[in-house]
């Protein structure tokens, strides 16, 4: 009985030795160089491998990173300045000077605002509704509400509002990376300029039918009245398509578009309440 | 809300088969084969196939109430198609707490591990039935004699199964002719009169479910017709090259977990591949390595261990064995 | 044995409520819409303006493009507005409304009843005619029917076969039409047989439609090539390439058109207009329609003016039951839910299905046995259960690999499957963007 146990331990140790020489000469003979600053670079990146940067995960960003001549269109909005600039320290570059952004609704069709005028009921999914037919309401251009961007975000960032329907983006956890834009079908998340405090001005619709068809749609549908354009006085508001859009680099957040809105298009959010003798129409989704 | 029409894409109608409607008819079709073993076992078969599927559903809700926190699905049937089945794998004179703990490895390793319904790579009651198999090997291989209704449940006596006869006979250098002897007739076998399974014995009573069960359309013939076809003529080939040594055909279909094998647990939905090709390259693998096990591997049985190995292929078949469609290699003009 | 197509089907409950409902005339209407885009392939364009008075018959948009067909008033009156409509494709395209005034029909149709039998017509005559007078595949798919008359070079078409078999539940227009207007149905194919130059037909027809099989059969021994064939009822029998198979036992390559075996599809319907419009020169204007459903009063199959609010037609049919969930165009398996009653009836609208609330509703999603039921039932021999799950993870490149856009949408799988899985939903989704991309692939 003794030496079948011998026997045993030394053949089986015979067997690892043998296997780990034989490992040892492959893992030498074929081994692939690799830049080490790859690794170092990826150490700094987030992780997240959410493909926000265009790149299939966080590895293949720091190799082209490090493949770069400078960082001209790389850029992980994940981490944001404060890793590019990591990132440019171990490879010596300059990182360069982007802004940060947060993604926003540009829809406000609460069932109170947006009537409803026929009830989906196929599968739950943005996607399939949008080629089906122009979706639960007359508005085809605005949130079919079935959250496939709540599907992509894989930041917990986006949660679907049960009394709105639509999504709610939280800033916090916002990362900016486009997952969301592009899963929505109808292209209604925009990615916007980060300001102070979380503030923000923007136009919430994507209704590009003329002001008629628009408003019998929607309450708050942008009718293209062009009064926000005339009453902004640094010029930051365009009007294309029967929308107006406010670029966000040229916008100081003066409000007063916000105000001038016949259809309370324009949401302001994240700012401190108005002096009471104007009149509020302040839209809170957080 | 009420005045707003519903929009969904086509198809509008549905037929009227769902999940739970498919789960009873297996349940139904299996219900010839549980008289039968009520009949020749009593009282014993009652209490297995109570205890296996109260526990079976038990585990399947405590799990999915408290431990994986997700909604509660005991009421599609498969908990108690999974509890049937396995109480079929078990010797009707099992000791209960043997039950439960195989009710348990069914439902909480086998099913619930992998996602639950639907996602199990093994057919659940079997992978208990062989964990206790390999567990309490002396407990499960203790099979009731068939002795009518009035037995109880302790004081059964017990036997060998027609297979670990042969199995034992031919080790011990007895030759085939006299060991039949020693065995139900064919007609006995085809009734379910001899030692065995609860629900394995009666080749009559399963094969009632089984022509139920393609009447109802809830199996295809592909995976019984080819396992019980390979088992006939793998065995038929062995028999005829040397009688002495190997039984009959009919006897090997017969004894056994064939037919419950080939009819209820090889067709599963889950563990079964897809496509009429693959079912039929699965059945026939069932098929060989069943009498493989049975004429040269250690247990006198093995059609429960047939059907796991070829579950693992399954997903390998599904991936790589594709039906022709139409219009496919069709000549051009 | 009848003849079949060989590989899945399913077979729904019938509820053919109205076989044996005469089709009448439906009043016209106070007001049409008629959308510019009833047919497969692009708009035709408007060249009416607001405030013209137009009349029965006259062309209000011309076809543009290849694909496409001209549109036709329905009615006469005046020109109300010209507008955008949400119409039943469920999206939002141009669409001339009329105020009705009277019912003038332009001249050159032939307003009489009597049965035209001599086809005058040269072939090439008989295409320009169809493309004049906007005639479409009248299935459903409204597929230009000028471009299917057109065998381009190369081709060699030898039969024609007439699709008479109305496999969706519910519908019986056709049926109705094939017994009502037998005659002038087998003139309409023997004008199509001329047209394609063919010296054969065959009309397929399911042997739940007795009647019209032996009335078929009958007249069709005075009609020279043309044999009617009782098919057994099997669902998506009237699909062209499954019709193909059971009738002449060939498969249509994948990705390919019948006329590659050397066949062209015609509906019944299509027929009868083709048989109207090269013998009376009447343009597609009103086509016969089933409006049915277990909860209406008075079900039937009527002849309706395109461009009718649906609506008026359900109105005909006893009213709107209070406690209707879904209306459905075309047939339940493959046809289109409304929005709501006041889009207007088109020209690939074979019948309304009115649907009660708790019919409509679809059950609760749950997980996939795998019991490869859906495999079973496809009539192409996919693999529904797989092709959904590679379009619900976005795996389009493996979906194309697995045919999906062989599918034809006919809906077998999700109506057999016993999870109520939404498998259609999805392969049509992947399927659409699996065709999205191979056309970026081929432009690249």
């Amino acid at each position: 009985m003794d030496h079948i146990i011998l026997i045993t331990i030394i053949s089986l140790s015979l067997l690892a030795l043998v296997s780990a020489v034989i490992l040892y000469f492959i893992a030498q003979r074929f081994k692939v160089y690799e830049d080490p600053r790859i690794d170092e670079v990826q150490a700094v990146l987030p992780a997240a491998n959410c493909g926000g940067c265009g790149y299939a995960g966080c590895r293949s960003l720091a190799e082209a990173l490090v493949n770069a001549e400078t960082f001209d269109g790389l850029y992980c909005p994940v981490g944001g300045a404060e890793v590019m600039a990591g990132a440019a320290k171990i490879l010596g570059k300059e990182a360069p000077v982007v802004d940060p952004q947060v993604a926003v609704l540009l829809c406000n069709g609460t069932p109170e605002n947006r009537p409803r005028t026929s009830n989906y009921t196929g599968a739950s999914d943005c996607r399939i509704s949008n080629s089906l037919y122009i979706g639960e309401s007359d508005c085809s251009y605005g949130c079919l509400g079935f959250g496939d961007c709540v599907k992509a975000c894989t930041f917990g960032a986006m949660t679907i509002d049960p009394l709105t329907g639509l999504p709610v983006i939280i800033d916090d956890n916002c990362v900016a990376c486009g997952a969301c834009v592009k899963a929505c079908p109808r292209n209604i998340i925009e990615l916007r300029k980060k300001a102070k405090k979380e503030r923000k001005i923007y136009v919430a619709c994507s209704n590009c039918d003329k002001g008629g068809p628009a408003r019998r749609a929607c309450k708050v549908a942008c009718i293209a009245c062009s009064k926000c354009v005339k009453v902004c006085e640094f010029g930051a508001i365009t009007i294309e398509n029967n929308l107006a859009y406010i670029d966000a680099k040229k916008c100081t957040f003066c409000r007063k578009c916000v105000t001038e809105c016949p259809t309370n298009s324009i949401i302001e959010l994240n700012f401190a309440p108005r002096k009471p003798k104007v009149e509020v129409q302040t839209e809170t989704v957080n | 809300m009420s005045n707003l029409l519903n929009i969904s894409p086509s198809p509008h109608i549905h037929g009227e088969e769902t999940t739970r409607k498919l789960m009873l008819g297996v349940v139904l079709a299996l219900m010839p084969a549980l008289l039968t073993s009520v009949i020749y076992f009593g009282a014993g078969a009652l209490i297995v196939v109570a205890t296996s599927v109260s526990s079976c559903i038990l585990f399947e809700y405590l799990l999915q109430r408290f431990v994986l926190k997700k909604p509660i699905s005991i009421t599609d049937g498969s908990a108690l198609v999974t509890g049937l089945l396995l109480a079929f794998n078990l010797p009707s004179n099992l000791p209960v707490f043997i039950i439960v703990i195989g009710s348990f490895v069914a439902i909480a390793v086998a099913k619930m591990t992998f996602g639950g319904l639907g996602n199990n790579p093994f057919n659940p009651a079997l992978v208990g039935r062989v964990f206790i198999l390999i567990s309490f090997p002396v407990q499960m291989t203790n099979w009731p004699v068939p002795a009518g209704i009035k037995t109880g449940y302790a004081d059964a006596i017990t036997g060998a199964t027609p297979l670990a006869i042969i199995k034992e006979g031919l080790k011990n250098g007895e030759s085939i002719s006299q060991l039949m002897h020693k065995v139900p007739t064919t007609v006995q076998m085809f009734l379910g009169k001899m030692g065995g399974s609860m629900g394995e014995v009666a080749a009559l009573a399963l094969l009632i479910g089984f022509v139920y069960m393609l009447y109802r359309k809830i199996i295809t013939w592909h995976i019984p017709v080819s396992i019980i076809g390979t088992v006939a003529i793998f065995t038929t080939i062995l028999w005829l090259r040397h009688p002495e040594s190997n039984a009959s055909p009919v006897f090997h279909l017969l004894t056994g977990g064939v037919m419950l094998g080939a009819i209820f647990m090889a067709t599963d939905y889950v563990t079964s591949p897809m496509n009429p090709k693959a079912m039929i390259i699965y059945g026939c693998c069932i098929g060989i390595l069943t009498v493989v096990i049975r004429v040269w591997g250690a247990y006198p049985e093995g059609v429960s261990f047939a059907i796991l190995i070829m579950n693992a292929f399954v997903p390998l078949m599904n991936a790589y064995i594709k039906p022709k469609r139409f219009g496919e290699e069709v000549k051009y003009g | 044995m009848l003849k079949t197509f060989p590989i899945g089907g399913i077979h729904p409950p019938e509820h053919k409520l109205t076989a044996n409902q005469p089709i009448s005339y439906l009043p016209v209407p106070a007001s049409v819409t008629i959308p510019v885009s009833q047919h497969l392939g692009a708009p035709a364009t408007v060249i009416v303006a607001k405030g013209d008075y137009v009349r029965t018959g006259q062309v209000i948009a011309t076809s543009k493009g290849f694909v496409s067909a001209n549109i036709h008033s329905s009615v006469s009156g005046k020109v109300s507005k010209i507008d955008t409509i949400i119409d039943s494709s469920g999206y939002k395209q141009t669409a001339v409304y009329i105020d009705v005034e009277g019912d003038e029909w332009i001249e050159s149709i032939n307003k009489s009843s009597e049965i035209l039998t001599e086809i005058k017509l040269s072939p090439e005559e008989i295409t320009k005619r169809c493309l004049e007078t906007g005639i479409v595949g009248l299935g459903g798919a409204t597929f230009p029917t000028y471009i299917k008359l057109t065998i381009p070079a190369g081709k060699k078409c030898n039969l024609l076969i007439i699709n008479g078999v109305e496999c969706e539940p519910y519908l019986t227009s056709d049926h109705r039409l094939m017994l009502e207007k037998g005659e002038e149905i087998l003139i309409g194919v023997s004008i199509l047989m001329k047209a394609l130059k063919v010296e054969r037909a065959m009309i397929g027809i399911e042997e739940n439609k007795p009647d019209a099989i032996d009335h078929l059969t009958k007249l069709a021994s005075s009609f020279k090539g043309i044999t009617v064939h009782a098919l057994k009822v099997k669902y998506p029998q009237g699909a062209e390439k499954q019709l193909i198979k059971a009738l002449i036992n060939r498969e249509v390559p994948s990705g390919h058109l019948p006329l590659d075996v050397g066949a062209v599809v015609q509906n019944v319907g299509t027929a009868f207009a083709v048989y109207e419009a090269v013998q009376k020169n009447k343009p597609l204007f009103e086509r016969v329609v089933t409006i049915t459903g277990n909860g209406l009063a008075k079900p039937g199959n009527f002849v309706v003016r395109i461009g009718t609010p649906v609506s008026d037609l359900i109105e005909a049919a006893g009213g709107m039951p209070g406690d209707t969930g879904k209306i459905i165009s075309g047939g339940p398996m493959m046809g289109k839910a409304l929005r709501n009653a006041d889009v207007p009836v088109v020209k690939g609208m074979s019948g309304l299905v009115v649907m009660p609330l708790e019919e409509s509703e679809r059950l609760e999603v749950q997980p996939c046995i795998r019991c490869a039921k859906c495999c079973t039932v496809c009539p192409l021999n996919l693999e529904p259960y797989l092709l959904m799950k590679l379009a619900e993870k976005g795996l389009f490149e493996k979906a194309e690999e697995e045919r999906i856009t062989d599918c034809m949408e006919c809906g077998s799988c999700s109506y057999c499957c016993p999870s109520d899985r939404p498998l259609l939903d999805y392969i049509r989704l992947g399927k659409s963007t699996v065709i999205k991309m191979a056309r970026e692939r081929n432009t690249k």
